[in-house]
């Protein structure tokens, strides 16, 4: 394996993934979203809440969630005022299937502009001919979604740690995040969810000629975030540490298997065939 | 098929292609193609659209595995060696396919990078080829900004970087114009004369292969028509030359020039003739034979058959073939 080769190939798809702005716009806006302006909104709206009807203690929805919720969360917000436990509650746990999000959309929009972009612009031709081998192409171009995707996962979550610690100093008074779970949410999910959303994209942009297609074929991944949000919200999943390792374990088996698909079926003579 | 000449013994093949044959969706691409490309030389395949030259590229490079047949390129097949066969090689493709986010020196350097040439050597290596390619006042420009003649340049200054044996340029000046495909062929003619390099250019303009070619193969629908060099085929399908006549007057009575000895065939309408002959020596018999009949000649002028009238020969026997 020509590892010079693997990684000049993910450095280049990196560069051009910078100088396209369908791909650094959804990169620079989302994280805003999820990392600054929900945060602070929830913040601030949760500190300002006055009376029982603006307290969200008190919502029927989250009363259910407050007596199904598990023991060590019990734990974590025993002591603590109905403000100080909403956002521990809403920050801290319901707030994490969110921040999966953030690798999936990463991951995706870099590997369609790797896999589906190249060929879109007709320059994987060139590319083929070089002495790279079958396998130093796919992993070059595995490599160029997950680890952007990885390092800016890590990036929003150190912001979101200062964000969330800053803007609700003032009702915690101490720092309270991030929270254990969120140690193998970061360190261990969020790879595996980028590593899926590059072997969905891989599989996918071999049948769709264009970023844009391959992109919003693979985006629709953001459902399995959205039954994690549900089963959180509802009472049915608790990501804890442990339950959190398990999803990860659960997700890489599935990216292998995926990865050895896409790894058998990944050759010159598909991809010209369907770049023609 | 006709195989005008058989190769030197004792000249050394780069290529070799034994009754290959390649299938799309159950589409013969190519059929049966034998043929050799020897060591140093410039050789052409040439044909229509469709004729199933980006096709053999792909499959001497090990893009593609073929459906039938055997490929050796230095003497490997590129189906198992086709990263060692592709480290020495270089390969201009029909669209320039090259990065536009990037610059031009970006571009090398990448490319530099896949083939495994070493960063200083490369450094050195793009600065050479940006100068020999006169790009190095727009190295650091975005390839986006450049005209398509500059695109094409560029184009062939990657197939060059690594310095390959073999030089694959497929379709090297479609859609240029004439002063960019003048440039494009003024540097294909230099970079053939280095080093014993082998070119295999791909086109379907005649006129290109016949200025840069030392050898053809014509192809029509994955099939090979002739072979050989333009000498060989003018010899073997269209020999000597055509002699054209200007008169002062028309003729006054119709005379068969055939039975003048050497001229092929003729044609005499008003004041212009064109003949074919089978040489030089048949011109004096043929101008005494006008001369006999009243013509007054006022101009004589003789060209060699072209590389187009053996193509267009060849294409329309094939058609006339497939009626």
């Amino acid at each position: 394996m020509n590892w010079k080769a693997v990684f000049t190939i993910a450095k280049k798809d990196i560069k051009e993934a910078r100088q396209n702005k369908s791909v650094w716009l959804p990169v620079l806006i989302v994280p805003l979203i999820f990392v600054v302006i929900m945060p602070v909104g929830l913040i601030l709206g949760v500190s300002s809440a006055t009376g029982a009807a603006g307290n969200p203690m008190n919502d029927p929805d989250f009363a259910v969630f407050l007596e199904k919720m598990p023991e060590f969360m019990s734990k974590m917000i025993n002591g603590m005022d109905s403000v100080q436990s909403s956002i521990v509650l809403l920050l801290g746990y319901l707030f994490a299937p969110f921040f999966l999000i953030l690798p999936l959309m990463f991951s995706t929009v870099i590997a369609s502009e790797s896999f589906a972009g190249e060929r879109e612009r007709k320059t994987i031709e060139a590319l083929l001919y070089t002495p790279a081998t079958d396998t130093e192409l796919l992993l070059g171009k595995i490599m160029a979604g997950f680890i952007p995707a990885v390092l800016i996962t890590l990036g929003s979550f150190v912001a979101y740690i200062l964000v969330v610690n800053g803007a609700a100093y003032p009702v915690m008074g101490r720092i309270w995040f991030p929270l254990p779970s969120w140690y193998a949410l970061i360190l261990w999910v969020s790879p595996a969810i980028s590593l899926l959303g590059i072997a969905v994209t891989v599989l996918i942009s071999a049948r769709v000629q264009t970023f844009m297609g391959a992109y919003q074929s693979s985006a629709s991944l953001v459902l399995l975030v959205l039954v994690l949000l549900a089963g959180q919200a509802t009472g049915v999943v608790y990501l804890s540490v442990a339950v959190s390792l398990l999803i990860g374990a659960g997700i890489f088996v599935v990216d292998a298997i995926l990865m050895y698909y896409a790894v058998r079926t990944f050759n010159r003579d598909k991809l010209l065939a369907s770049a023609a | 098929m006709f195989h005008v000449k058989h190769y030197k013994e004792n000249m050394e093949n780069t290529i070799i292609i034994d009754h290959l044959s390649h299938r799309f969706d159950g589409r013969y691409a190519l059929q049966d193609l034998s043929y050799e490309v020897r060591k140093g030389e410039v050789f052409a395949l040439l044909g229509p659209n469709g004729a199933g030259k980006t096709t053999t590229i792909r499959l001497l490079n090990g893009l593609y595995k073929p459906s039938g047949g055997t490929i050796r390129v230095f003497g490997n097949d590129p189906v198992i060696h086709g990263s060692e066969i592709r480290r020495q090689t270089g390969v201009l493709t029909e669209t320039s396919a090259l990065y536009e986010r990037l610059t031009a020196r970006e571009n090398l350097m990448f490319f530099g990078r896949m083939y495994g040439i070493v960063e200083s050597v490369l450094l050195k290596r793009t600065e050479e080829i940006l100068q020999f390619f006169t790009l190095e006042k727009r190295a650091d420009d975005r390839v986006s900004t450049f005209s398509k003649g500059m695109k094409q340049r560029l184009a062939l200054a990657r197939a060059f970087l690594n310095d390959p044996r073999i030089l694959y340029l497929d379709e090297p000046t479609a859609s240029l114009d004439p002063e960019s495909t003048q440039q494009v062929h003024e540097l294909i003619e230099s970079i053939s004369k280095q080093d014993d390099r082998t070119v295999f250019l791909c086109t379907h303009r005649l006129e290109e292969a016949e200025r840069l070619a030392d050898r053809v193969a014509i192809l029509n629908s994955g099939k090979l028509l002739a072979l050989g060099s333009l000498a060989e085929l003018r010899g073997q399908f269209n020999p000597g030359l055509w002699v054209d006549i200007d008169l002062l007057h028309p003729l006054t009575k119709v005379v068969d020039f055939r039975m003048v000895r050497g001229v092929v065939e003729g044609t005499v309408e008003g004041q212009k003739a064109r003949f074919q002959v089978v040489e030089e020596g048949a011109i004096p018999a043929l101008i005494s034979e006008l001369v006999r009949n009243d013509a007054q000649i006022t101009s004589v002028h003789q060209e060699k058959v072209s590389l187009e009238d053996i193509y267009f020969r060849l294409q329309t026997e094939v058609k006339e073939g497939q009626k």
